[in-house]
């Protein structure tokens, strides 16, 4: 059978980014859809009918939608490309952890002390400086999350390694400096460089726009 | 003295999926009660992000969040059986989505629903509601998520199984009702009646004076 790989994503999402970014490192070819979400394709309802959201990754037509279930889906259908997951279990336990502090905690931190307002978005800060200081000391002065080479925690980490810096240019807010945060900072410019990881971001004028965009519209 | 302990508290459900994981499996472990009032140093030393049960601590390496320990239990003691999770990626994806959809949508709602009053507790209904019919057509045909024995989305499920008698007894509000939910309301006999899982879980009247004290202090702090 030909392998049919399909991502559904948003030029904007980290999340759709990351689906992309895994499907590189594995060099697995893959055909893009690029949503609307203000008026979302049948495709994508069909596909992820309970969230409605992307990333959906559909290989030859069974549909998976969830970023990080997705990240593990890649891995274990090319277990011989590059390793997204280590293969120790605690390592694995610990970057399973790690991708989930992002999303469980971090996000809505970074989102709400950025995007928020007043006293929520205040706290919000605390709160987001908090957060970032446990991934600083995880990080030490590995070169990666995932050691020497980029790992399920950086491809999850896109947010804090990219998407942050545009947020704080457009807001005005500022979380992560580089006196506070010496290894997260070089980590972010390592994680920009890299070959993968610069192809699949989105440019950053292009990002700023839309955001400085949004920032108008409300 | 086991290589495996656990840090738990009596009452909560993220701990006791462990449980079951472990007695499941025949993993020998040993059990650390927490009281969550008051926090052990070593709890605050072992989960520093989250501050919370359970903890497993294996060959003094602690592990958080229950689904990541639940991977982590599956790929450390690969010759236990049962498996918690199947062989093909695709169906170990399902899993994991069903997993994360149970904790992210139908767990918070059905607490909504439980602490909640009035026209709140109505909506929070509605939206769990909404949710758990996902979950209904899912499990046609199937005994378990998991297939013909408890798997990783199920023991993640677990809590309906011994928790939603309780919050409908103290809340006296229908939550799963059997013409919505008849094949939910079956999975939950079945769960319960699967091997080491019931005669693991909390006794029911401690959990109703627990739950009835807990949903009364949530409900007084209430702005009016």
């Amino acid at each position: 059978m030909v392998e049919e790989v399909v991502v559904f994503g948003v030029w904007v999402s980290p999340y759709s980014r990351r689906v992309e970014t895994a499907l590189r490192l594995k060099g697995v070819p893959y055909k893009y859809i690029e949503e609307d979400l203000g008026n979302k394709s049948p495709l994508l309802l069909k596909y992820n009918p309970i969230h409605e959201k992307v990333p959906v990754l559909v290989h030859n037509g069974n549909p998976i939608a969830e970023s990080l279930v997705i990240l593990e889906y890649i891995d274990e259908t090319c277990p011989q490309g590059f390793p997204i997951l280590p293969k120790d279990p605690y390592e694995r336990a610990t970057a399973r952890f790690g991708s989930k502090f992002i999303d469980d905690k971090c996000m809505p931190a970074i989102t709400q002390a950025c995007w928020g307002e007043g006293e929520a978005s205040d706290k919000a800060v605390e709160e987001a400086t908090e957060l970032l200081m446990f991934m600083e000391n995880e990080l030490k002065e590995n070169r990666f999350f995932g050691g020497e080479r980029i790992g399920m925690v950086d491809i999850a980490a896109n947010i804090v390694g990219f998407w942050l810096g545009t947020f704080e240019q457009v807001t005005g807010v500022e979380l992560m400096t580089r006196d506070k945060f010496p290894n997260l900072t070089n980590w972010s410019i390592e994680f920009v460089r890299n070959n993968v990881i610069k192809e699949n971001l989105p440019p950053r004028e292009e990002m700023i726009s839309y955001l400085r965009k949004k920032r108008s519209a409300r | 003295m086991a290589e495996v302990k656990l840090f738990r508290a009596w009452s909560s459900p993220f701990p006791l999926r462990i449980v079951w994981a472990l007695e499941v499996k025949g993993i020998e472990y040993d059990m650390i009660y927490e009281d969550l009032s008051n926090k052990s140093s070593m709890l605050l030393q072992y989960n520093p992000v989250y501050k919370k049960v359970p903890v497993l601590l294996h060959k003094g390496k602690p592990i958080s969040e229950s689904l990541v320990i639940l991977e982590y239990i599956e790929e450390t003691w690969k010759s236990k059986t049962p498996s918690l999770l199947p062989g093909d990626p695709y169906q170990r994806a399902m899993a994991r989505f069903w997993a994360k959809f149970g904790d992210d949508k139908i767990l918070p709602l059905i607490w909504e629903a439980f602490i909640k009053q009035g026209k709140d507790q109505e909506e929070a209904l509605i939206a769990a509601h909404e949710n758990l019919k996902y979950l209904e057509v899912e499990l046609r045909g199937k005994k378990f998520l998991g297939g013909e024995t408890v798997g990783f989305a199920d023991l993640t499920f677990g809590w309906l199984a011994n928790l939603v008698s309780v919050f409908e007894e103290i809340a006296g509000v229908t939550l799963i009702d059997h013409e919505k939910f008849p094949l939910l309301l079956t999975w939950m006999k079945n769960f319960m009646d699967a091997p080491k899982i019931r005669e693991t879980w909390p006794p029911r009247d401690k959990l109703i004076n627990h739950f009835r004290a807990l949903r009364e202090t949530l409900i007084a702090k209430e702005p009016k």
